[in-house]
């Protein structure tokens, strides 16, 4: 709305450029007051910020290993967690604990049936000592957020799985995994995106053309059975973390014709800009061209577009590992996890397998929703 | 018209090419060619190895031989309605996979329908009410439906079903119709199992789609023929259905040529899920035993599958859109 | 005009709720419109004109609203406030397209893509009138047959994208004029069109006005169609009514300050600005001979082009030393993309581009390399038509005018801080601004900072497209006399690309006339204004709108 003009702007020069801060304020400062008023995506910015925490310090939140495993715990369900012990003379003191279970085997089912016994109270603190890990792999230390001060006693926050392992541990563990594979195949995506759309964008013509009809063909195919017919084709015995590198190169190979799109899309209104003509003629060479003058306009969007994509490879990679196609255990992923939801007796008596689901769609909501926000935010200069 | 249909389908043929060679390569991929992997699957099973069976084998899809001319073979068999045979089930392909991939295109097409027939209207009423109540409940709908992957959806619709309803909802005939001609009794077994994988199916389409409409509209509703429109004076309800819905109906229509991928990919997790009767189960089957020439022909039918989806979708927006038709 | 007017506006103001405060789009105006008048609304952009005129059919856009006022139509059965009829339901629906029909600014995007012209206007006339369909078919077709349409009836089944801008406006006037209104709001239906087109739409309305005795409120920001076609005036300032009058007082004696400022800076721009002498030897720093430049058509995958756009068609025209050569010609002609491929923006397919450099020697830009181009960056410059897509909105106003000094000087950071500070002064805007980016300046301004890039290195022919026509009447002069200033002050050439006879007679020495890639007809200003030779200069200047009513053929005395 550009109803308010100076008549004589000359007048009204002193005043306007006294006006305030915004009047000074670069690409990333409007960017972000046009971001702000966007209230969900900026809690889906810290939504997202958590997940990443969680991802990156996986080994000292989760309490265990997620390969340790105890039978006697199959579907062990979750302990709340109580903040008063009753110290038996009527009062209480402050003892942050769980309670411990009364383990009953069902003699027709089989199956294990586990009832909450208050007498055993299993105390709990932060910053314990527990199994030791190597943090990120350097150096070693047995240090955990949350964890039973007795790391022999059973805590299990959100339930246990069919060989009792801990889900909460495990799905931290998945957290890395499955936001790493976001991360990285969207970060192969972004390369090929960008060389291939900034070149179909930038230089038009016949390559161009061979390029759009490529991306077009890729986005009509089927990707679910085209990215198992690849993941199918890889040799069984591979070890995990060939798998994992492997499964990025898979869904990137499909991932980056988004990228490109945007790239090229960009590239082609910009190419044809009068400011990128003007600099131009202002002698700039063709780096210079496409790094000052082309690609800050290009940041933003990408942004979006990479914040938009990492949802997808999420989504991708569950449902490849889901399928028993993409990762595979030992490797923990949210997918990985999820097999076990394939079973329907088991979630009918263990529902808390779905924890890990619960996880996938909070971290794709507030993917979508950070990365809407920084869509229509990355042209604050647009009317 | 009719040109333009037959510049269209000239236009399909190197999309079609390109299809079957990956879908060639995604057969070679795996180490190991068919014969030997077949001849390994019989000895495995402790019958006698027939080397001349093999050699013949060898000879009918030309191993051995360069790629080049392993995939003309393959391809020329196709041509012929050849489409290799599955050493699982040792039968030919064809045997399998026309009516799996029959029930595959009847699931998602009806998918596809009615997902049309909801996020239509949710989407117009949602771009023409910018900001109600019902824009807010639609957009966070379409925000959380789009979030969940489907497998999960159907793992959760399994659970409600069996814990609260004592019902499996798997399948998509009850057992006393699944060998039975098609018959009314039999069509209504269907549509009370089909449900299920269509909601499922449709829920994430159905989501974006309203996504989709509510933007396309919502760029419309403000260009200068609306506002030509109500000063001639049109009554506002009609004005919005007449013009600018037609207008945005036309991107909506080309929407089929990424839906229709996602639906068919979609359909493969789901069917694994729910275990029906279609392309899904068979095809996950034969990718985790690597039986090739089934696994190729399903890839090569989905994506022809899509190919004529998209073509379908051109025709529509010819018919929709005078500026496409007359250029 | 004694009669009772068919519309009386009283004190309407209306609102624009914003982010934080309220934008009081009109406020507190009144006037009258009476039957067989033109009233016409002038103001610059932000005035309210179009605001005032959309609230008569209760259309003002979101979140706009009619906060106070009436708006009352004369009927049989006494008078009808249309404020108070609400901007929905059948009452004010009776009266919208039936008694007050409206036509829009941009013929091109006014009619449905998707519909055929005749579906458009035969749903107007069945919306309010009881007949059959083909009767009101045949009644569409009389009138694309009365807007001047050929061949009305296969018009009828055409769709809008197949006409041209000029012909799209008659369709949309021959819909606005279906159920015989009697108002018609016209919102500068003639600005998105060719000054010939103009004229002849122009002339349309006027016929057609007297035809049917229709009252009609014309909305424009040009002063020389308001004294063309205006029986009474309304001057609008910021939301304000400032001054109504009739036409030829208000030309002849404004009463306002603004509208004495207003037809003050219109009327600058018809005498020519004064210029120094001309040396009588002239040196020419650029001659341009037998340039062309064809676009090939409708490229297949593989395909040769069938058919070949003539953008630039055998131009051939010389530049001299200080002089400045104006260019002037219809959308199309091909003017902007002359001026481009001076610059190699576009490589031209045939004939030369002779330049004398600096130090005597000559070139050909036509078939100069990469690295020859690079060396001539810094001498020859463009100024560019849109302010606010020339200046690279991330970059801040001292990277903006640095960047030529960067590439072309060895100039070090502190001397490239020194000469920006310099150049804004001399352009007229405060020196400490290097730090703000583009957005934080209106449009007059943003100009500014355009030349002041364009000067940074010493230049010495500029080519400047179109470089006022984005801005305002009252700020064009203004950039123009900066130009001229320049001009005297450093020698400068222009080659100044416009499609307005009016700034081009302000502003240059010699001019030609561009049509179709051509040029028709080549000479000085004077000559061409006052003599043109070739028929279409001659109908291109009589088409100009001259900001004098006394020119009218129905002026008094």
């Amino acid at each position: 709305m550009t109803l308010e003009k100076p008549f004589n702007e000359d007048d009204l020069l002193d005043q306007q450029i006294n006006a305030g801060q915004l009047q000074a304020a670069g690409q990333w400062a409007m960017v972000w007051n046009k971001f702000r008023k966007h209230r969900l995506a900026v809690v889906a910015l810290f939504v997202v910020g958590f997940i990443y925490f969680v991802a990156l310090f996986a080994e000292f939140l989760a309490p265990y290993d997620p390969g340790k495993f105890d039978p006697r715990y199959t579907f062990a369900p979750p302990q709340g967690i109580g903040l008063f012990v009753d110290d038996g003379a009527g009062g209480s003191h402050f003892q942050p604990h769980v309670t411990g279970f009364d383990i009953v085997l069902n003699p027709t089912s089989f199956r294990r049936e586990f009832t909450p016994d208050p007498s055993q109270v299993i105390p709990i603190g932060f910053f314990v000592a527990g199994q030791t890990y190597k943090m990120w792999g350097l150096f070693e230390t047995n240090l955990h957020f949350i964890g039973p001060l007795d790391p022999s006693q059973p805590m299990f926050l959100v339930g246990a799985d069919r060989l009792g392992r801990d889900l909460l541990s495990r799905t931290i563990h998945g957290t890395r995994i499955s936001m790493s594979i976001g991360l990285v195949g969207v970060g192969l995506s972004l390369l090929i995106g960008m060389i291939l759309g900034g070149i179909s964008g930038y230089r038009g013509g016949m390559i161009d053309r061979v390029i759009q009809r490529v991306i077009e063909f890729i986005r009509s195919v089927p990707t679910i059975p085209l990215w198992l017919g690849l993941a199918a084709a890889m040799p069984k015995d591979w070890p995990p973390l060939q798998v994992y590198f492997s499964i990025l190169v898979i869904l990137s190979l499909i991932g980056w014709t988004e990228i490109a799109r945007v790239v090229r899309g960009r590239f082609l209104s910009l190419r044809t800009d009068d400011f990128v003509i003007a600099a131009r003629l202002d002698g700039v060479s063709e780096f210079r061209l496409i790094m000052r003058h082309m690609m800050p306009s290009l940041y933003s969007h990408i942004i979006a577009a990479i914040t938009l994509a990492i949802p997808n490879m999420i989504l991708a990679e569950t449902s490849l590992s889901f399928l028993g196609l993409g990762l595979q255990p030992p490797i923990v992923s949210w997918g990985v996890l999820l097999q076990d939801t394939q079973n329907l007796r088991a979630i009918t008596q263990a529902p808390w397998l779905f924890v890990p689901g619960i996880c996938v769609v909070v971290a794709v909501l507030s993917l979508n929703f950070l990365g809407d926000g920084v869509r229509d935010a990355a042209d604050p200069y647009a009317k | 018209m009719l040109f333009f249909i037959l510049k269209r389908i000239a236009g399909m043929i190197p999309a079609m090419l390109a299809i079957s060679v990956l879908a060639f390569v995604v057969i070679q991929l795996p180490p190991g060619d068919y014969v030997s992997t077949y001849a390994a699957q019989i000895a495995q099973s402790g019958e006698r190895v027939d080397s001349a069976v093999l050699e013949s084998l060898r000879q009918r899809y030309g191993l051995g031989e360069n790629v080049v001319v392993q995939y003309f073979k393959w391809i020329g068999g196709i041509a012929r309605g050849d489409f290799g045979d599955s050493f699982e089930w040792r039968q030919p392909v064809t045997e399998l996979i026309w009516g799996r991939m029959g029930m595959t295109a009847l699931i998602s097409l009806c998918t596809l329908v009615l997902m049309w027939a909801f996020s239509l209207p949710i989407g117009i009423y949602s771009a023409a009410r910018q900001y109600s109540v019902t824009d807010y409940l639609s957009t966070a709908f379409a925000f959380l439906a789009m979030a969940t992957p489907n497998f999960l959806l159907a793992i959760v619709l399994l659970y409600i079903t069996t814990m609260w309803f004592g019902v499996s909802v798997g399948g998509l005939f009850s057992p006393a119709f699944e060998n039975a001609p098609w018959s009314l009794a039999k069509l209504w077994d269907f549509i009370t199992h089909a449900w299920v994988p269509i909601f499922v199916l449709g829920t994430a389409g159905t989501a974006s789609l309203i996504r989709i409409m509510r933007a396309n509209l919502l760029d419309e509703l403000h260009k200068p023929y609306v506002e030509a429109g109500r000063a001639k004076g049109l009554p506002e309800a009609r004005l919005i259905l007449t013009y600018p819905t037609r207008v945005a109906l036309n991107p909506f229509i080309s929407t089929v040529g990424w839906v229709l991928p996602a639906l068919i990919s979609g359909e493969l997790i789901v069917s694994t899920v729910l275990n029906l009767p279609t392309a899904g189960p068979l095809l996950l089957q034969a990718l985790k035993s690597q039986d090739m020439y089934l696994a190729g022909a399903f890839i090569l039918l989905s994506g022809g599958l899509v190919l004529i989806g998209t073509l379908v979708s051109d025709i529509l927006l010819a018919i929709s859109d005078p500026r496409i038709r007359l250029s | 005009m004694t009669d009772k007017p068919i519309l009386r506006v009283s004190n309407l103001s209306v609102d624009f709720p914003m982010h934080k405060s309220v934008l009081h789009a009109v406020k507190d105006v009144s006037f009258d419109l009476h039957r067989g008048e033109t009233l016409c609304v002038v103001g610059e952009s932000g005035s309210g004109k179009s605001v005032t005129a959309r609230a008569i059919l209760q259309l003002v856009a979101k979140p706009g609203v009619i906060t106070s006022g009436q708006i009352n139509l004369a009927s049989e059965s006494g008078e009808i406030d249309i404020v108070a009829l609400g901007n929905s339901g059948p009452a004010i629906r009776q009266i919208r397209g039936r008694r007050i029909a409206m036509i829009f600014q941009e013929p091109m995007t006014s009619l449905s893509p998707v519909h055929t012209i005749g579906h458009q206007i035969v749903e107007t006339i069945l919306l309010h009138e009881k007949i059959s369909k083909e009767e009101a078919r045949k009644r569409a077709a009389a009138l694309l047959d009365r807007v001047r349409i050929p061949n009305p009836e296969a018009a009828l089944d055409r769709y809008s994208f197949e006409f041209s801008g000029g012909m799209r406006q008659r369709a949309m006037i021959a819909m606005a004029l279906s159920c015989n209104p009697e108002i018609l709001i016209a919102d500068e239906p003639t600005t998105a069109l060719d000054v010939t087109t103009q004229a002849e739409i122009l002339s349309l309305i006027r016929e057609l006005q007297r035809d049917r005795g229709m009252a009609v409120l014309f909305i424009t920001h040009d002063m020389g169609v308001v004294a063309q076609i205006a029986d009474r005036v309304m001057v609008m300032f910021r939301g304000e009514k400032v001054e109504e009058a009739n036409v030829f007082d208000l030309f002849a004696r404004p009463q306002q300050a603004y509208t004495r400022a207003l037809l003050g800076s219109v009327l600058k721009l018809e005498t020519p600005a004064p210029r120094p002498t001309r040396p009588v030897a002239e040196t020419p720093i650029a001659q341009i001979n037998d340039l062309a430049l064809h676009f090939p058509l409708n490229p297949g995958f593989f395909g040769r082009p069938t058919a070949y756009l003539k953008a630039i068609d055998g131009i051939s025209l010389t530049i001299n030393e200080g002089e400045t050569v104006g260019v002037v010609g219809e959308s199309g002609s091909g003017k902007t993309t002359l001026g481009r491929t001076l610059l190699r923006v576009y490589t031209p397919t045939d004939g030369q581009v002779n330049y004398r450099r600096g130090d005597g020697t000559t070139v050909d830009i036509a078939s100069l390399g990469k690295a020859g181009m690079k060396s001539l960056y810094g001498e020859v410059r463009m100024i560019f038509q849109d302010p606010h897509s020339s200046l690279n909105p991330r970059m801040t106003i001292y990277q903006i005018i640095s960047e030529p000094l960067r590439t072309n000087t060895d100039m070090s950071e502190h001397q490239m801080m020194d000469r920006v500070q310099e150049l804004l002064t001399r352009v007229g805007l405060p020196a400490d601004i290097g730090d703000r980016y583009p957005h934080a300046f209106s449009g007059g301004q943003r100009q500014r900072i355009s030349i002041a890039r364009a000067i940074a290195v010493r230049p010495r022919l500029i080519i400047a497209d179109e470089p006022t026509s984005a801005l305002d009447v009252s700020l064009r002069h203004q950039v123009l006399d900066l130009m001229r200033d320049l001009q005297s002050e450093f020698g400068l050439s222009y080659l100044f690309i416009s499609h307005d006879i009016s700034v081009i007679r302000y502003f240059c020495d010699r001019v030609a006339v561009m049509k179709n890639g051509r040029i028709v007809e080549i000479g000085d200003v004077a000559q061409i204004c006052e003599r043109p030779e070739h028929e279409y200069t001659r109908t291109l200047i009589s088409a100009v709108p001259r900001p004098d009513p006394r020119l009218r053929a129905d002026a008094p005395a």
